[in-house]
């Protein structure tokens, strides 16, 4: 193959899409190939890793949320993206005076239950390029086994990843066990909303809202000072409380009564009622993330984003509008969680 | 009219210079034209010696008492180290003032000794959460060190009891960050009463230890001369922990009883925390080298299939026994890969043992070249005449091999397991008809071995009954089930292995929200694809191995509620 001799700038939207489209097709050489093109034209690795790699896989979510790719497909991508990045870091950490790690040693999962592992994995690398020994322990981690880790290795700092808010209740109990072992956290991820403003009040000691943040965020006066007292807040009321628990019942009967609200559910198959099922489910954990932080916004968010991806599956909005009201109704003794589906509601587009 | 006033009997000076002279609380009756003690009683001389009527006040023995009436003042205190003494001013008429007296020092001592408790009790406190907070040893010693230096002296250091005629420090100092080393053993004489609370022997008081002997290696030359030298034993299981030093500059500087008594009570709390962190490390590395034969092996790269496995176990600390897989690449003259992922009934180091003896044995008759379906039998044999056998295994084992045109082919031999699941190229997902008894419990065991062959691309699934019978979904207890696994499979095809097991995992975890009960292990097996052409730029990207499988599975629009 001959290689331009032309600069390749990560500015080049030609570029970004042949990447997305290598990335699509699994073409996980070419990728790779077109990464390390990057690096011998001079891009530093950070920049590959947060704006090619980093960049493409958000348009990847865009794709499948846009009906546009299958899941397969998007899993398919992030298995290649996953690569890509491997091979970056091998050759940077090649490339460069990397001794000892000069930093200390950072602990770095994602939230029990966040599958998302990509954007931890990237922050990784940036670490390890920063000077960090970085013991990344993957996606989903259950908190009791983070907390086992972080006895075993005692590390400076755990950095917490968590990309969609219905983990946030797991987040809290993982921030919470970690500070009373005595380890700073650093909360980062969409997940902790915008700008991480739910990260403080989950007691987190910092937070980043992107990967390069956090870097430079451990880079100064860490560690912070060692708060005088635990956090002992309880976060979420006796509304949460009633909603995690009467789940099951509330998605069996939200789904027994849709028939009647909507009779295309008749027709459905199999596949087409679990999905159902599946989005009351969605329905009933933002709502009670929402409820648990005390923020409207995390509910309203998912019910806009989840227009748009059942209108991009040609999945009329009025169909998430009854069944954001069969769950309503459920819940009339509840006002907090009530109001909040209101603003749902109301959030929908007017009309189909 | 004038308001009626109680006739008062009119006291004789006499009288009232006598009540005067008995009040308890000091008192000095003063000229308001000159400033000169008309008056001073009892309780007053007795505060202030020398106080004597006629004398002028500016000229008080109380120095600040003279300062404040020369300055014209009101109120004055006196504070000293054994006497605090408070005194105001009140205006009697218009030729005379009072000034009286007060000796607060009880009080103050009381309110000083309350201070310190109370600072104390709260510096106690902040250790005890501190020091309970990690059970790694280096955080408990950094603790250490950092919490002395803070409120017990200028400097601290932590010495851990020679390991291997080395010794472990952690020190403290003002305005540096916590440094870390170690020493040799013979240097631990060195330090004025270090050797004897290492060896356990009761410490020596700080009056005693000489700060000119302390060796130049215990603090660099920038923290001074030490001027007060404390060093105790950190108390642990039976035996010192190790030992806290603490040093104090100055040449006026010295450990008080009372400091030295506060500095044992939080050693034993520290050395508590040194001991209970030194027996979990010894936990974990005895763990640790029980698990590194059980824990999952890597995956050999093979040529022409590509393995993949994941092992969830229910609960980290304890990450034995339960599930298992193993994988034997070629060797020797055995051409064939063989695989293999079980079962043991139950958990925790009975399970882990007999685990260990079944892939041990397995290993062996791989190199005997035994197939599937004569290790489950010698295997079964093997466990059945152990004699106290109480536990049994599901199994599945398969040797894998390839033939002609990228196609691999699996003999599969199962015993009591749910039987391995093929991944079709269109999506198909069809059971592997293999079959038989469960693993140690009857001596005659029946096993029906099967093979399967994989096109490129095609996979085969091992797993355990874990995935299966994971309880969640919407309701809450509702099994997984193989049902929704074919599917969940079916969606996968044409993905890599590593996708296909992470897409899995994903799916329970999701099914089951939160940790799983029970042990997952997976074990693929995939034909690899015919290597892809280049596809960058002008490439055929509908050739790529992902595309096609990846784009059939493309959603036409999908009624949803």
């Amino acid at each position: 193959m001959t290689r331009s001799a032309t600069f390749r700038s990560l500015h080049d939207p030609d570029l970004t899409d042949g990447y997305l489209r290598m990335v699509g097709d699994g073409d996980e050489y070419g990728a790779t190939e077109l990464a390390y093109a990057l690096l011998d034209d001079g891009v530093p690795a950070q920049r590959v890793m947060v704006d090619l790699i980093g960049g493409t896989q958000a348009r990847v979510g865009e794709l499948w949320a846009g009906n546009e790719w299958s899941v397969a497909r998007e899993h398919a991508a992030t298995a290649v993206n996953e690569r890509v990045l491997a091979a970056i870091a091998v050759r940077a950490q090649a490339g460069t005076r990397r001794g000892a790690p000069t930093r200390g040693r950072i602990t770095l999962a994602c939230v029990d239950g966040e599958w998302h592992g990509l954007p931890a994995r990237i922050l990784a690398e940036l670490l390890r390029m920063d000077g960090w020994r970085v013991d990344f322990l993957g996606a989903s981690v259950p908190g009791p086994h983070l907390i086992t880790h972080l006895h075993q290795t005692g590390p400076d700092a755990v950095a917490l990843s968590c990309m969609i808010p219905t983990r946030l209740p797991r987040a809290h109990a993982a921030i919470t066990a970690c500070r009373a072992a005595g380890v700073p956290v650093i909360a980062g991820g969409r997940g902790f909303g915008p700008g991480g403003r739910y990260a403080e009040r989950l007691g987190a000691d910092a937070w980043a809202t992107t990967a390069e943040e956090a870097v430079d965020r451990l880079a100064s006066d860490w560690p912070p000072p060692a708060s005088p007292e635990f956090p002992t807040d309880y976060l979420g009321d006796e509304e949460y409380t009633h909603l995690a628990r009467s789940r099951p019942q509330l998605i069996e009967t939200a789904m027994s009564r849709l028939a009647a609200a909507y009779p295309a559910v008749h027709h459905y198959d199999e596949q087409q009622l679990e999905s159902t099922l599946e989005d009351f489910g969605h329905i009933a954990d933002f709502l009670a993330a929402s409820l648990y932080i005390g923020e409207p916004r995390i509910f309203t968010d998912f019910t806009t984003w989840t227009a748009g991806v059942l209108i991009a599956r040609q999945v009329p909005a009025s169909a998430l509008r009854i069944g954001l009201r069969l769950v309503r109704d459920q819940l009339i003794d509840f006002p907090r969680a009530t109001e909040t589906l209101d603003r749902g509601l109301a959030s929908l587009p007017a009309t189909d | 009219m004038a308001p009626r006033l109680p006739a008062t009997p009119v006291a004789t000076p006499v009288l009232l210079q006598a009540a005067f002279e008995a009040a308890t609380e000091a008192m000095l009756l003063c000229s308001a034209a000159d400033g000169t003690i008309l008056l001073a009683n009892s309780a007053a001389t007795a505060l202030a010696p020398g106080l004597r009527p006629g004398d002028r006040l500016t000229a008080a023995p109380l120095p600040e008492l003279a300062a404040t009436a020369a300055a014209g003042g009101d109120s004055f205190r006196s504070e000293h180290q054994d006497r605090f003494l408070y005194g105001f001013r009140r205006d009697l008429d218009a030729d005379h003032y009072a000034w009286f007296l007060r000796d607060h020092t009880d009080e103050r001592d009381r309110t000083a000794a309350l201070e310190a408790e109370r600072a104390r009790a709260a510096f106690l406190a902040d250790a005890g959460r501190r020091l309970s907070a990690s059970l790694h040893l280096r955080r408990v010693r950094r603790t250490t060190v950092e919490l002395a230096a803070e409120h017990l002296a200028d400097a601290a250091v932590v010495i851990l009891p020679p390991d291997k005629r080395q010794s472990a420090w952690t020190r403290a100092l003002p305005g540096h960050a916590i440094e870390e080393g170690t020493l040799g053993e013979p240097k631990l004489a060195e330090v004025p009463g270090l050797r004897e609370v290492i060896d356990g022997f009761p410490p020596i008081p700080s009056r005693w230890l000489d700060p000119s002997q302390v060796p130049g290696w215990l603090f660099p030359a920038a923290f001074g001369p030490v001027g007060a030298l404390l060093v105790i034993p950190l108390p642990g299981n039976a035996e010192p922990a190790g030992a806290l030093i603490l040093a104090r500059t100055g040449t006026r500087a010295v450990f008080t009883p009372a400091d030295e008594a506060l500095a044992r009570v939080f050693a034993t709390r520290a050395g508590a925390a040194i001991a209970a962190a030194t027996l979990y490390q010894e936990q974990v590395e005895t763990a640790a080298v029980l698990r590194a034969d059980l824990l999952p092996p890597e995956l050999p790269q093979a040529d022409g299939f590509e393995l993949s496995g994941s092992y969830q176990a229910a609960r980290e600390s304890i990450r034995i026994g339960g599930d298992f897989y193993e994988v034997f690449g070629p060797s020797g003259t055995s051409t064939d890969t063989v695989i293999a992922l079980g079962d043991v009934c139950g958990t925790g180091p009975e399970a882990a043992v007999m685990t260990g003896k079944v892939r041990q044995t397995l290993r062996a008759l791989r190199l005997v070249k035994a197939g599937p379906e004569t290790m489950l039998r010698v295997l079964n044999q093997a466990l059945t005449e152990t004699g106290r056998q109480q536990r049994f295994v599901t199994l599945v084992v398969g040797a894998i091999s390839r033939v002609d045109h990228g196609r691999v082919r699996l003999e599969l031999a199962v015993g009591g397991h749910p039987p391995p699941l093929v991944l079709r190229a269109d999506g198909t997902v069809e059971e592997v008809s293999a079959s038989g008894t469960l693993i140690g419990v009857v001596p005659n065991t029946s096993v029906r071995p099967a093979t399967v062959e994989l096109a490129p691309g095609e996979l085969c699934l091992l797993y355990s009954d874990g995935l299966t019978e994971a309880r969640g979904g919407p309701a809450g207890g509702e099994q997984f089930g193989e049902a929704r696994l074919r599917r969940a499979l079916g969606e996968c095809a044409g993905l890599p292995g590593p996708v296909t097991l992470e897409r899995l995992r994903q799916l329970v975890s999701d099914w089951v929200r939160g940790g799983t009960n029970d042990d997952i292990a997976m074990l693929a097996v995939r034909a690899h694809t015919r290597t892809p052409l280049s596809l960058r730029g002008g490439g055929a990207p509908s050739q790529s191995p992902y595309l096609m499988a990846a784009r059939r599975g493309e959603r036409r629009g999908r009624p949803r509620a």
